[in-house]
């Protein structure tokens, strides 16, 4: 039996440090264009609400097909993200795209229930045609110290998945420290995440750019151990670029270039796609434009 | 094994902090008495911008009678104006010149730039910001001493001979008149030939901060002149930081005499890690110690002890970190490793990292390319080296990190007390009992726990051994210009 108690320690103080160097960062021009663009095509744009209704989710796969058409060669979004039911209803609406569809399961957001009907909200969304999977870890079997539970209910869910990709929210939020997100981190990547994420979106703090510092670094020491990449995503919180852009920053300077992709990183927001746009038109025409002109879906 | 491509795509595109709001005089004089008096000898020299190789300006040189008039008007200052005046009022004096510092901060930040060649973001965040604080922390003593030493009736030791380096201009010239003002002396200043403009500009801010005339002189010149305050009979107190072998100097020159010292000198400081230490953050730390400043730091972690059981991960870690680092232009903002300051000091570099290659070392560089100008030298690191390299022994000031490792505790305390130093030191390791045992076991004066090259104004700073002795910073740092 593996055991999860003991992961490399992480210390707080390292990694603000880490961070004020990150923030300090300064794109311009062309680099900043560039990671606009990169950021713009790693979205996740996403809508989690107990008000969602099949025409609100056509409403949204719409914006992700149709960033703003008045400027060419964006890109789009690489996901929506949506509940299981309705998986059905964006895959139709997205047909034709290259977007995919994520959908949250395992009783998202709590994860306060059985494997079978978690195993079983997983089928659905899988069945009805979700190219990704965004599950939730038990929280409190995490925190009872019940890892061994946790691994194995990570590892049924990635098997329930078959070919479907599986991101993991640690929820960072309700975590504690960065030494458990780091144990998180590593028992997910064990249990065979495709991706780690910081959060549902529900909890406060969501994701920071020293939790996924942290989630970086156990990134970071599998490959070295494996060869084998996982991928991040940060949700919740993420409303600008230039956020996002020291997000990316992050990411290149701990994982490098190899990463920098939306096979690799994600992020899960609602409303970053809008100010991205604002900032690659502000960079292309020198001023900035009013919000009405950016679609609101 | 797959290696992260950590300098491969998104490359930066230049984000430069602007210079148009600065203003360099083609030709600085000496700031004697509250005035700005031409030399005697009438001879200037050039500082240049050691990341383009440019005139920066011409600097006085001052010689022995320069130093004279500079130590009579301080003598003056000091009996007439300053050990009279109440010391809440020397506090107003110290507090205007802090407050000044932190106001006129982007236009210091970008001299200290362009004359020593240091990245923005450290002049910016960590050199001005500091010698702010320094004028802050002090100016709050001034009143109080009677509270620092309770029942002592401590008493001014007079005029001040003040002798500074080129790591940190500004700084080091806060560290040192801000103490010496609050305890009521006068001071004559030296700062280095090769970075004199931002303590010139200190000379200006001084005199718009209205203080007395005489209370605070900076003479410019190279060694000659550093040894014309040493050697000037009516000095009371030498403050220098600088290399071992001109403190040699200084303390035979002085022998004998009533003259106080400190010297803050040269290290070769351990930086220690242990297999229990968070790695990640633990590599964050020697990149800070060996590579802060392009490593022209007398407290730099430049010998790294790395447990063996870590080893390869910690290598590993290291150079992807390294990998990361931007060297160029010092004013682009995204600039960690600037130029290094003097052709001089790039000829030493390369010496040593010739020293080491010939020694039989291995040496790893990131894969950067360097401005054509300029004086520059890569982040670079040894490895397979022993406390008999050379490279292990000396001081090279540079950004040259010589790497060893050990197995045990008793092993790694006795090959870092192996040195003819003891400046500095930092331990890395989640637990608590190693970090005390070693902190009391190491000799060096300043012990850094799980991080390193953290400077505060409330702490002292200074060395063991042939690093010098006093302390500068805190009360320590009081107590080394005060008499009773």
């Amino acid at each position: 039996m593996l055991d999860f108690s003991k992961s490399p320690s992480v210390d707080q103080v390292g990694i603000l440090d880490r961070i004020d160097r990150i923030t300090a960062r300064s794109l311009k021009k062309d680099a900043k264009m560039h990671g606009l663009k990169m950021a713009l095509g790693m979205i996740d744009l996403t809508t989690l609400e107990g008000a969602d209704t099949d025409k609100k989710v056509i409403q949204l796969c719409n914006k992700a097909m149709h960033l703003h058409d008045a400027q060419p060669n964006l890109p789009t979004v690489a996901a929506v993200c949506v509940y299981p039911n309705f998986v059905k209803t964006a895959k139709t609406a997205l047909k034709g795209s290259e977007i995919n569809v994520a959908s949250v399961a395992t009783a998202f957001p709590s994860g306060q229930s059985s494997l079978e009907i978690k195993l079983l909200d997983v089928k659905i969304a899988v069945d009805n045609g979700a190219e990704e999977v965004d599950m939730v870890i038990s929280r409190g079997k995490f925190h009872e110290g019940d890892y061994n539970f946790v691994f194995d209910e990570i590892a049924a869910i990635k098997e329930a998945c078959g070919k479907s990709r599986l991101k993991v929210i640690l929820e960072t939020g309700e975590l504690g420290s960065f030494d458990k997100v780091r144990q998180a981190s590593d028992i997910a990547i064990l249990a065979g995440a495709d991706f780690i994420k910081t959060s549902t979106g529900k909890i406060s703090p969501a994701a920071t750019l020293p939790v996924t510092l942290v989630m970086l670094e156990a990134i970071k020491d599998y490959y070295y151990k494996t060869g084998i990449q996982v991928g991040m995503k940060p949700a919740g919180g993420i409303s600008n670029a230039k956020l996002a852009l020291q997000y990316l920053l992050l990411v290149k300077e701990t994982l490098g270039a190899d990463w920098l992709d939306k096979k690799w990183f994600r992020f899960g927001a609602s409303s970053l796609a809008n100010d991205v746009l604002m900032q690659i038109m502000k960079q292309q025409t020198g001023i900035y434009q009013s919000k009405d002109y950016f679609s609101k879906d | 094994m797959k290696k992260l491509n950590i300098n491969k795509g998104w490359d930066f595109a230049p984000s430069l902090e602007s210079t148009d709001h600065i203003s360099i005089k083609k030709q600085y004089e000496l700031f004697i008495d509250g005035k700005w008096v031409k030399p005697t000898s009438g001879k200037y020299f050039d500082t240049i911008n050691p990341a383009t190789e440019e005139k920066l300006a011409s600097i006085a040189e001052a010689n022995e009678k320069d130093v004279d008039k500079a130590v009579k008007a301080a003598r003056k200052a000091y009996n007439e104006v300053w050990s009279k005046m109440p010391a809440k009022e020397r506090a107003k004096y110290i507090y205007r010149i802090a407050r000044l510092i932190q106001e006129r901060a982007r236009e210091f930040a970008v001299i200290e730039t362009l004359d020593g060649g240091k990245a923005i973001r450290e002049s910016r965040d960590i050199d001005v910001p500091l010698a702010a604080a320094h004028f802050f922390y002090y100016a709050g003593w001034a009143d109080k001493l009677d509270y620092a030493f309770p029942n002592k009736k401590m008493q001014s030791l007079g005029v001040a001979g003040q002798i500074i380096p080129w790591n940190f201009p500004l700084l080091m010239a806060a560290w040192k008149i801000a103490p010496a003002l609050a305890t009521g002396n006068t001071v004559v200043l030296k700062p280095a030939e090769t970075t004199s403009l931002t303590a010139l500009k200190l000379a200006e801010l001084i005199q718009d901060a209205g203080l007395p005339d005489g209370v605070v002189n900076i003479v410019t010149g190279a060694g000659a002149t550093g040894a014309a305050i040493v050697n000037h009979p009516d000095v009371d107190k030498i403050a220098f930081t600088g290399s071992t072998s001109v403190g040699k100097i200084i303390q035979n020159a002085i022998a004998g005499t009533h003259k106080k010292a400190t010297l803050e000198l040269g290290g070769k400081a351990a930086n220690i890690i242990f297999e229990d230490a968070a790695l990640d953050q633990a590599v964050e730390g020697i990149i800070n110690g060996i590579y802060f400043n392009q490593g022209h730091v007398c407290c730099a972690g430049s010998r790294l002890f790395v447990q063996e059981s870590v080893y390869d991960l910690v290598i590993r870690k290291l150079k992807d970190r390294m990998d990361a680092l931007v060297i160029g232009n010092p004013l682009d903002k995204n600039t960690d490793i600037g130029a290094i300051n003097s052709k001089e000091q790039l000829d030493t570099i390369n010496k040593y990292i010739k020293i080491g290659k010939e020694e039989g070392a291995a040496i790893y560089q990131p894969t950067c390319t360097v401005p054509k100008n300029g004086y520059w030298c890569k982040p670079t690191l040894f490895t397979g080296v022993s406390q008999s390299n050379r490279i292990v022994q000396e001081e090279i000031f540079g950004p040259v990190l010589a790497i060893q490792t050990f197995r045990t505790i008793a092993e790694v305390i006795e090959k870092a007390n192996n040195t003819p130093y003891g400046l500095s030191a930092g331990v890395w390791t989640d637990k608590g009992s190693k970090l005390f045992n070693l902190t009391s076991q190491l000799k060096a004066g300043v012990i850094w726990g799980n991080t390193f090259n953290k400077f505060d104004p409330t702490s002292p700073f200074g060395g063991f051994k042939e690093s010098g002795f006093g302390r500068e910073g805190g009360l320590h740092g009081l107590k080394a210009y005060l008499k009773g």
